[in-house]
């Protein structure tokens, strides 16, 4: 009897989580609507927005030129390590760029947002909240959701894009530096051979469709967990982990569903 | 002076607040965070337009759920909360804001925006709700801060201020728009002795110089009784007791008594409720 009421105790809270789950996605899909709807205020007052752009894109530049700058470095030392075997070395501008456009750029560079920004706006919002300041402002009839979230998010849509465009530049740039200038690549070889390969609508285009899907997910993520955190400093720092954790898994469960829809087999 | 829930409160007769002349009314008001627990059951009150009503009771009995209730922060689950004869439950989006936007409410935190300087945290309601050119905005946010003595912090953030001084920041806000109803929850708390009286006075003019319907939640009896019109007390999510200040000063009512005193033994217990201190330590 003890064992049948601990399997039904089992199966309750597989149940009750799956619910709360259900119910917290149901959430997250009306308060997107929600910034939706409120999002007039934020573009017919730029200063908001512009001013959010700095906090999330801006600040973040550091952690993702530096990544970005690392990472093609790495690239071009490990894909040296596997072209010499076929004698392609030349083809390392494409490998590393490839690499970048349509993956490492949009990918790492969202992770990078969540973690930097994504969870600033959690956090701040979540504080927001703590300190009554979000419900100063309802009192205020100042809606919080358009003068305090829909900037936040929509610098967030605006500013990841932007950060992995500039990732895969600085990343590419990192291959060069070691391709060529460290091991010897023939530069010529190394950006004639990526400027043929790399095709604008199929390679670029792609990578920037997923940076943008990124982008969506993961400051609706971060708005979402800081305006439904409870409202103690256990509250925001749980919160702020779920965006972190959240978004990463998003970020790589939503890159394999577009890659599966962008996968044309090698055919340009 | 009224007896809200038994008829044998010694009360000295005081008008009480006329129905036909409210500007706040709660009718049968009962609400609760959850079902199990309710915080409102059944409270009624009325504040009269241009009166200033304190409402006390101990930590937890639901004084500023009322004026959550007051601003739509919170749904009634039964009864009426009338603001100039309308159901602040059956508002729409709009009228809610055009409500919200005739009152200030004073936070018990204060709730300045942390990501503002002072000034721009005052200069704010009048940025978002208004047209007014920013030189007019300058000297309105200016008239503020000096009402509440902090002109000169004016350019300071909200973390260089001390409890107090952020109180009167916040006050400053909150009368921004010279709202015609103005809720205070516990203006008070934290407030150096020069300051409290000046806090004091200063709502008692505010009041009386804008005609402002206001209501204080606080446990300050004795800056309350200086400068209020009328004082509900709650106990365990019902009025109690009501009364003008001379009636309660001279009630003998056995919870009056021990609130005004501070009496640790009385109708309102100290203790949360738990086991016998034996049991617990056995």
């Amino acid at each position: 009897m003890n064992f049948l009421a601990k399997i039904a105790d089992w199966f309750r809270s597989i149940g009750t989580a799956t619910r709360n789950g259900i119910t917290r996605l149901g959430f997250a899909t009306r308060f997107f609507w929600a910034i939706v709807r409120a999002s007039g205020p934020t573009f017919m007052r730029p200063r908001l927005l512009i001013r959010e752009i700095y906090h999330a894109g801006v600040l973040s530049l550091v952690i993702v030129l530096m990544s970005g700058l690392f990472i093609g470095m790495v690239l071009a030392l490990q894909g040296y390590e596997t072209l010499v075997r076929f004698g392609a070395t030349e083809a390392m501008g494409v490998l590393v760029a490839l690499s970048l456009v349509r993956e490492l750029g949009p990918v790492v560079a969202g992770l990078l947002f969540a973690s930097r920004a994504g969870s600033a706006m959690t956090a701040e919002i979540g504080l927001m909240k703590t300190t009554e300041q979000l419900a100063a402002m309802d009192v205020m009839a100042i809606d919080p959701v358009a003068r305090v979230v829909a900037p936040r998010f929509w610098a967030g849509v605006i500013s990841l894009p932007l950060l992995a465009a500039i990732f895969s530049m600085l990343g590419i740039y990192g291959g060069f530096l070691v391709g060529v200038k460290l091991i010897g690549i023939d530069g010529g070889a190394f950006w004639g051979q990526m400027q043929v390969a790399v095709d604008w609508r199929n390679d670029v285009m792609n990578g920037v469709i997923k940076s943008v899907v990124f982008a969506f997910a993961v400051s609706l993520i971060a708005v979402f967990e800081g305006y439904d955190a409870t409202p103690t400093a256990e509250g925001v720092s749980a919160a702020t982990t779920r965006t972190v954790v959240t978004s990463a898994l998003a970020i790589l469960a939503l890159d394999f569903v577009l890659t599966v829809f962008m996968f044309r087999g090698g055919v340009n | 002076m009224h007896s809200a829930s038994s008829n044998e409160r010694n009360f000295a007769s005081t008008p009480q607040p006329t129905d036909a002349s409210a500007h706040i009314e709660l009718r049968e008001v009962s609400f609760g965070y959850t079902p199990e627990r309710q915080i409102l059951s059944g409270v009624n009150l009325t504040v009269p337009r241009g009166k200033l009503v304190a409402v006390m009771g101990g930590s937890g009995c639901g004084k500023t759920t009322i004026l959550r209730l007051l601003c739509g922060q919170h749904v009634a689950s039964s009864g009426q909360v009338l603001v100039e004869g309308k159901d602040v439950a059956h508002m729409s989006r709009d009228e809610l804001f055009a409500h919200r936007r005739k009152l200030g409410m004073l936070f018990q935190f204060g709730a300045l925006f942390t990501d503002m300087s002072v000034f721009e945290n005052i200069a704010f309601p009048m940025r978002e709700h208004t047209d007014l050119p920013e030189a007019v905005i300058r000297d309105l946010v200016l008239l503020k801060l000096n009402a509440v003595g902090l002109r000169g912090a004016a350019q300071l953030r909200p973390s260089e201020l001390s409890g107090g001084m952020a109180r009167r920041v916040a006050l400053a806000r909150t009368i921004a728009l010279d709202p015609s109803l103005v809720l205070y929850d516990e203006p008070f708390a934290g407030l150096d002795p020069i300051s409290l009286s000046v806090v004091g006075q200063m709502i008692r003019k505010l009041n009386d110089a804008l005609g402002m319907t206001s209501i204080l939640v606080t446990h300050d009896i004795a800056e309350s009784l200086k400068i209020v019109d009328y004082i509900y007390f709650i106990s365990e999510g019902r009025v109690v007791a009501e009364g003008d200040v001379e009636s309660i000063k001279a009630s003998t009512d056995p919870f009056v008594k021990q609130f005004v005193n501070g009496e640790p033994d009385g109708p309102v217990r100290f203790h949360y409720p738990a086991v016998a201190l034996e049991e617990a330590f056995r």
